[in-house]
């Protein structure tokens, strides 16, 4: 079965390489712009693994990523996404219930097996 | 008119008066008999001319056996009672002293009696006034506690530049070495850029917190100015002043940082950009040149990204604004935070696993503000009622827990928590982040604050003095608002209101020109009529000679004492400096100023202000007193001598005589500078004379 990649981030450029270097590698992916759109598209798309844009509008990444624990989307991987790259951020965000967080700007190939890294350790 | 001059003229007014009295009465006589008793008694006044004449000289001279013996009995110890009289309320346990004649003794007695009630009168006044004062006394002690706890330097001087009141901080900051820079009434302009302060004091700029720059050897000092209004103009300012230097360097790094932030990015982004460019305007390049490009462009966008990474690693610590944030420990920041939290009915907090050494960079107010906030929501939102604070470290952060047991904080009301401007403001200063969760069986908010970090060459080398409030220093003086500047000339003005220097010598001998030298000078400042005893100046003194033992036993100072102490010539441009812009004031001065003449040509450092002497000025006061040794005069003002035979114990000595003394001369209407120096000049005189007399 091909995992599924739900890549929520509401800039348009980013969006078009993460979902093609998750595409290519064998991914199934969809796109979803804010935090809310991102906890309908979990329930109706039933990712294995989110790419979690820190900054959205309205909800934040944080306050996703929370809500999704709290709905019990234990077994869910989440990677956060982020520009600021402050430390703070990212003992926030492993707190708050992500699996890792990667800082932007990134290297493509870093990332890519980063998620596949974090999909595997699931089975 | 002296005693002397006054008898004289009595003495012939008398004899005048006599000798007319008896011509007027022969004359009435004459011309009230007949010729023939006329020619009798012609013939027997002839006769008789000597007999009468040397009866005449007989009577003329018992008048003046008696007049002087009256003057002796009544005159002379009249000017007595009255300058004794005037001692009284300078020394009210002063008591008359009259044998006789028995009229003068019930007068002197009757005097005494006054001073008694006048002591009496004078304890009981003393008594309302000291009450009254304690009050002001206390408010003045809490402002001096208030400033001393400052960590800003505060300075208030009147508009001259003089200065009133200073703190702790203030002596610190400017004065570090006690050059004697920041005293009350010296000039602030010493030590602060007149052009500054007369720029803050623009009337433009009043009222703004306006903040300028000076540096102070490797310091940078930031001066706040603000006029003290009276009656719409500035009657003078208050300097506050901070230690700049470590915020300087921060902000020289943020420039560093931004330099390297916007210079350093240009040369990738122009390589990436011609890259790019190229690739889509020549579609039709070959895949090796359309390769490379490609490649270009990845290395480029890598060093960008390393580039960035880099410097926000290396400037992390300056990223933060320090100077809004001290340095707290943990447990203090804690234990502030759970004394704030009894202030919330229906809620205990207590610290749990409290972290040791934790330091923190916070606003602590701020942050207990915050949690105090925090800790009031709970309670209203979710009925927490027992919270337990705890801290621990976390990378570079400090992670605060507000924990409680229950549900934690649904995202979306900690989100709209954190949005407030009172926590987003603390978030963003500290670069913190909050949020809750449940962890380890319990639920908490977390906040994460900045851990202390070691900045390189921490500034304030120097450990704060405190202030002790128990022998709180004259470190404030507002009566100077009223008093007159140094710079002023000075012989009009009046002495209550001048500066003095009150100093004194110890020396190896009593001849200065025959090679003796100064081994200790020891000063104390009179600023409006107050001793501060806190601005005192002391120094032993290397006289580059063995002491003679019959000096050693005046004043106790042994050459062992004076070994590796600094020489004449390195000491007298430090006092020089200290008794600048003051009257100097010593007892015998001229003795200790000779000393000193003698160094000028050498040292080059010469003693222009006007001196007084207390030698000189006792006597002007007390003509009818023969001691006037530095003993006699303090036994008769009531100073209690202690400490003699040091140079700073007999300066503070001369000093107290020098301040019972000004009430004195004012009553006799020696109040200026000048008349002082007048009365020291003729006192001067009259000893010489009287020397000259006696020896010959």
């Amino acid at each position: 079965m091909t995992p599924k990649v739900l890549i929520v981030d509401d800039e348009p450029n980013i969006v078009i390489s993460l979902e093609f270097l998750m595409k290519r590698r064998g991914y199934q992916t969809l796109v979803a712009r804010d935090g809310d759109e991102a906890l309908a598209a979990v329930e109706t798309f039933r990712p294995d693994l989110v790419l979690l844009d820190v900054m959205l509008p309205r909800r934040d990444g944080f306050e996703v990523c929370q809500l999704l624990r709290a709905a019990g989307w234990t077994g869910l991987k989440i990677v956060m996404l982020t520009a600021k790259g402050r430390e703070a951020e990212m003992a926030k965000g492993m707190d708050v219930g992500a699996d890792s967080y990667v800082t932007k700007p990134f290297s493509t190939r870093d990332l890519v097996d980063h998620v596949a890294r974090i999909l595997e350790g699931d089975r | 008119m002296n005693v002397k001059l006054r008898f004289g003229l009595a003495l012939a007014v008398l004899a005048v008066w006599v000798l007319a009295g008896a011509v007027l009465v022969g004359a009435g006589i004459l011309a009230s008999i007949g010729p023939d008793d006329q020619r009798v008694l012609r013939r027997i006044l002839a006769d008789q001319a000597a007999f009468l004449a040397v009866a005449g000289l007989l009577f003329l001279g018992g008048l003046a056996v008696l007049v002087k013996r009256a003057f002796a009995a009544y005159v002379v110890p009249l000017k007595r009672i009255a300058a004794e009289t005037r001692l009284v309320p300078v020394n009210p346990d002063y008591r008359l002293d009259v044998r006789k004649p028995r009229e003068l003794q019930d007068l002197a007695a009757a005097v005494n009696e006054l001073a008694d009630r006048y002591r009496a009168a004078e304890r009981d006044v003393g008594q309302r006034v000291a009450a009254a004062r304690a009050d002001l006394e206390q408010e003045r002690n809490r402002l001096a506690a208030l400033m001393s706890e400052l960590t800003v330097a505060v300075v208030v001087c009147t508009i001259e530049g003089r200065i009133l009141l200073y703190n702790a901080a203030a002596l610190e900051l400017l004065d570090p070495d006690r050059r004697g820079n920041v005293g009350l009434g010296r000039s602030i302009f010493g030590v602060v850029d007149r052009g500054l302060i007369s720029h803050g004091l623009e009337p433009v700029r009043a009222g703004s917190a306006n903040l300028a720059t000076m540096t102070r050897g490797d310091q940078v000092l930031g001066v706040r100015v603000a006029a003290v209004p009276a009656d719409g103009e500035a009657s003078g300012f208050v300097l506050t002043i901070e230690d700049l230097t470590r915020r300087a360097e921060t902000s020289e790094r943020r420039d560093v940082l931004f330099r390297a932030l916007t210079e350093g990015t240009r040369a990738p982004l122009g390589a990436i950009r011609a890259a790019i460019e190229s690739m889509l305007d020549y579609p039709d390049m070959d895949l090796a040149q359309r390769q490379r490009f490609a490649e270009i462009v990845r290395d480029e966008a890598r060093r960008l990204s390393d580039h960035l990474d880099r410097t926000l690693e290396e400037s992390a610590a300056y990223l933060t604004d320090p100077w809004l944030l001290e340095e707290v420990l943990g447990r203090d920041l804690l234990t502030a935070a759970e004394r704030s939290l009894r202030s919330l009915d229906g809620v205990t907090a207590r610290i749990a696993e409290p972290d040791g050494e934790l330091w923190l960079e916070a606003d602590t107010p701020a942050v207990v503000r915050v949690i105090t906030d925090l800790v009031s929501r709970l309670w209203t939102d979710l009925a927490v009622a027992d919270v337990r604070l705890s801290l621990q470290a976390t990378g570079r952060y400090a992670a605060l827990d507000v924990r409680w047991d229950g549900p934690p904080l649904d995202p979306e009301r900690m989100r709209k928590w954190t949005d407030q401007a009172l926590v987003a403001d603390v978030l963003e200063r500290h670069g913190g982040e909050a949020w809750s969760s449940t962890g380890g069986g319990q639920t908490y908010v977390r906040l994460l604050l900045p851990l202390a970090k070691a900045l390189p060459a921490p500034p304030e080398p120097v450990p704060r003095r405190r202030l002790r409030i128990g022998s709180r220093p004259e470190f404030y003086d507002f009566d100077l608002f009223r008093a007159v500047g140094p710079e002023d000339a000075w012989s009009t003005h009046r002495l209550d209101q001048l500066a003095f220097t009150v100093f004194d010598t110890e020396t190896t001998g009593l001849n200065p020109s025959l090679g003796d030298e100064i081994v200790s000078i020891g000063a104390v400042r009179i600023v409006n009529g107050r001793l501060l005893r806190q601005e005192t100046y002391e120094q032993l003194v290397d006289p580059g000679q063995p002491v003679p033992i019959e000096s050693q036993k005046v004043h106790g100072i042994t050459n062992d004492m004076l070994a590796g102490r600094p020489p004449i010539d390195t000491v007298l441009p430090v006092f020089a400096e200290f008794a600048r812009g003051s009257v100097l004031v010593g007892h015998n001065i001229a003795f200790d100023l000779t000393f000193l003449k003698l160094k000028e040509e050498r040292t080059g450092v010469r003693f222009t202000q006007p001196a007084l002497d207390t030698l000189l000025l006792s006597p002007a006061v007390h003509p009818d007193h023969e001691d006037h040794s530095l003993e006699a005069i303090a036994e008769r003002l009531g100073v209690s001598v202690l400490g003699r035979h040091t140079a700073l114990g007999d300066a503070i000595l001369t000093g107290e005589i020098f301040l019972r003394l000004l009430p004195l001369l004012a009553g006799r209407g020696i109040v200026t500078l000048e008349a002082a120096l007048e009365a020291a000049r003729k006192t001067h005189q009259a000893r010489v004379s009287e020397t000259l007399r006696k020896r010959y």
